[in-house]
């Protein structure tokens, strides 16, 4: 019997995604056992936090928003192998443009106010997509250090304005904005938190699975992530695509940013991310890129997010979320090796 | 005089802890092995130095620790990488969700607890007498004379002896290098892992020397300009010195403006190392457009034996 490995081997079952998520949990569960800590309770917790009331159901769907957004905007970076990892930076510049428009526009009539934010966001965040996309294709610059330096420019750009000029003077000295008004914000469904952003995002869902499925763009696009220098010699205009999925990946996440401060927030204000970026990168990685994958891994990360913050009432750090998130990535990169095995018996 | 000295006391100070990170990163990426988990690692040294640091008081003792927990971190990424042939740059990441997360588990109960007694220092007093560089060179802490001897060794290393050579086949085409005899896999291990250890140390440097407690991420992206200083090195651990003082120089610039009493808000000069990152990476490749950049041959791309050509 021998094993080989086929590096041309087909995808990795789809059992061996959830095998990952439980073996991720298994290990955290270690760790929390040897903090002296019962898992079985950490995790019931973080379960019953996420998606046992209505209320953590909400708040899950609330952080699976922006996941959704900024996952299906790296999805498509990593569908032509752009190593995009600044939905961070994105997102907040996105938060920035839209409260921007609150700041410098008020006088805008109220049915132009959030589509102009829209716009705002899109556009700020496709922007600084673009300083990523542009020096890669011009210079060869490596897009993973370009867009994480982005992220904390970002994040120093955030605190400038909510701790500086931008900040509410009714505040009592938060690091925030002045609240948005109506007009300035999104409409939530009944007296829930969860707002139209959840339309905005399965919207973009549909739209990018129907464009990457069916036109020529999306052919392009699946082509180059088979094999690049393939897709080169086939006259594949391969600067000119980075440059246009950077700009809607970056405009996606932007879309994120705008959603959040219009819809939840209702102001700008400091930390306004938990790292919903980076969380993304996962997101969109164990949904395999797929679109209507990346709406089950969201919500699952958005219960993440919201069981990590209950597990804080009972005295662990909530960064117990992003240890899980680092697992699931590494069980899951493990994981795909089990598509590429052969087993012969000769 | 008074201020070049002082401001090459601050470069060494904040640029040692790059140093060892970008060392580490010359020696994996030498192999053909990509390491984007540099700030993991780093945070992970850090907690994993501090934890043991209040533990035992022992400075060897902590760095000990910290070797052997960034070392199981990297045979972690070689196993993944080397063995399995999973995507590095994917691996990479996971190693710094997975640092960054661990770390700030690990660390939540010493977070803001200052460590105790001070790093060594070599004192050589005879060098007072120099100008400029001997009151600096003569207080150098053992961490500053550390990377200075690894920068030399690995130097000595890649250029000067077989094994370093076999090295540098191995990570420029690693089919010949494995025709001619060499193990591809176990040179990639060890660099890998040996890598690992020295991004650990350079977290640890960070913690002990230049903001002796524990905060939360508080790396604050120096794994990530560590990278960048790879590429800015040209993957030559000499040249990796001059560039990691220049970006620890940069690192505390802000800083000094502050303290002159500049109107700049601090925001934008805390925006400088990045920004000067991402500038001094567009020049390297606007200078090495369609030339070498220094860069291994087969960085990057798994070995597979069986489809060697």
């Amino acid at each position: 019997m021998r094993i080989e490995i086929d590096p041309a081997g087909r995808e990795s079952p789809w059992w061996v995604t959830i095998a990952a998520v439980v073996l991720a949990f298994g290990l955290v569960a270690v760790f929390i056992f040897f903090t002296g800590k019962d898992p079985s309770v950490v995790f019931a917790k973080m379960l019953g936090g996420a998606f046992g009331t209505t209320f953590g159901l909400t708040e899950t769907l609330v952080k699976a928003i922006p996941l959704m957004l900024c996952g299906l905007g790296v999805s498509l970076a990593y569908r032509i192998q752009v190593w995009n990892i600044g939905a961070e930076g994105q997102f907040l510049v996105g938060a920035i443009a839209a409260t921007a428009v609150t700041i410098y526009l008020p006088w805008l009539p109220g049915w132009a106010t959030l589509p102009v934010m829209v716009i705002a966001g899109l556009v700020a965040g496709g922007i600084w997509g673009l300083f990523t996309a542009l020096p890669k294709v011009w210079f060869n610059v490596n897009e993973l250090i370009i867009s994480l330096m982005l992220n904390y420019i970002g994040v120093l750009g955030l605190n400038y304005v909510v701790f500086g000029p931008w900040r509410d003077p009714k505040g009592m000295n938060f690091p925030g904005t002045p609240p948005f008004t109506d007009a300035q914000s999104l409409p939530v469904f009944g007296d829930s938190r969860l707002h139209f952003g959840l339309i905005l995002a399965l919207l973009a869902v549909v739209l990018v699975a129907v464009f990457v499925k069916s036109t020529r763009w999306g052919y392009e696009l699946r082509l180059i992530g088979a094999n690049p220098e393939a897709a080169r010699h086939a006259g594949i205009n391969l600067p000119r695509h980075i440059v246009v999925v950077m700009l809607l990946s970056g405009g996606l996440a932007g879309l994120a940013g705008m959603a959040e401060v219009s819809g939840v927030a209702h102001k700008l204000m400091y930390g306004i991310s938990p790292g919903y970026g980076y969380t993304a990168i996962i997101v969109a990685w164990i949904a395999r890129l797929n679109p209507f994958g990346i709406v089950v891994s969201s919500v699952l990360f958005g219960g993440l997010i919201v069981g990590g913050y209950s597990v804080q009432t009972i005295g662990l750090p909530s960064s117990i979320s992003s240890l899980l998130q680092g697992a699931v990535l590494f069980f899951l990169i493990a994981g795909s090796i089990l598509g590429k095995v052969r087993i012969r018996w000769n | 005089m008074e201020l070049i000295s002082q401001l090459l006391a601050v470069a060494i100070a904040a640029g040692t802890p790059l140093l060892f990170a970008t060392l580490g990163g010359i020696l994996t990426e030498r192999s053909g092995i990509i390491q984007l988990g540099t700030e993991g690692l780093m945070l992970m040294g850090a907690v994993t130095a501090a934890m043991a640091f209040l533990a035992t008081h022992n400075l060897l003792l902590s760095l000990v620790m910290v070797i052997v927990v960034t070392g199981v971190l990297g045979a972690l990424h070689a196993f993944l990488t080397v063995t399995l042939r999973a995507n590095q740059i994917v691996s990479g990441l996971a190693m710094t969700l997975f640092g960054g997360g661990l770390s700030a588990y690990l660390g939540k109960t010493i977070t803001g607890m200052p460590l105790p007694g001070a790093v060594p220092k070599v004192d050589l007093a005879f060098l007072d007498g120099v100008p400029v560089v001997g009151p600096i060179l003569g207080h150098l802490d053992v961490f500053t004379w550390g990377s200075l001897v690894l920068v030399v060794a690995l130097h000595l290393y890649l250029n000067h002896t077989s094994w370093g050579l076999h090295l540098r086949a191995v990570g420029d085409n690693p089919a010949t290098a494995d025709v001619m005899g060499i193990r591809v896999q176990a040179f990639r291990y060890g660099c890998v892992i040996i890598g690992a250890m020295l991004m650990g140390l350079g977290g640890a440097n960070l913690l002990m020397v230049f903001s002796p407690t524990w905060i939360e991420g508080m790396t604050a992206g120096r794994g990530w300009i560590a990278v960048a200083l790879i590429i800015f090195a040209r993957w030559n651990p000499v040249y990796a010195l001059g560039a990691a003082y220049f970006f620890g120089l940069l690192d505390t610039l802000g800083f000094r403006f502050q303290l002159a009493g500049s109107s700049i808000p601090s925001y934008f000069l805390k925006m400088i190392p990045y920004i000067i990152t991402i500038a001094v990476l567009i020049l390297v490749g606007w200078r090495t457009k369609n030339k070498l950049s220094g860069s291994p041959q087969a960085l990057g791309v798994p070995y597979i034996r069986e489809q060697r050509f």
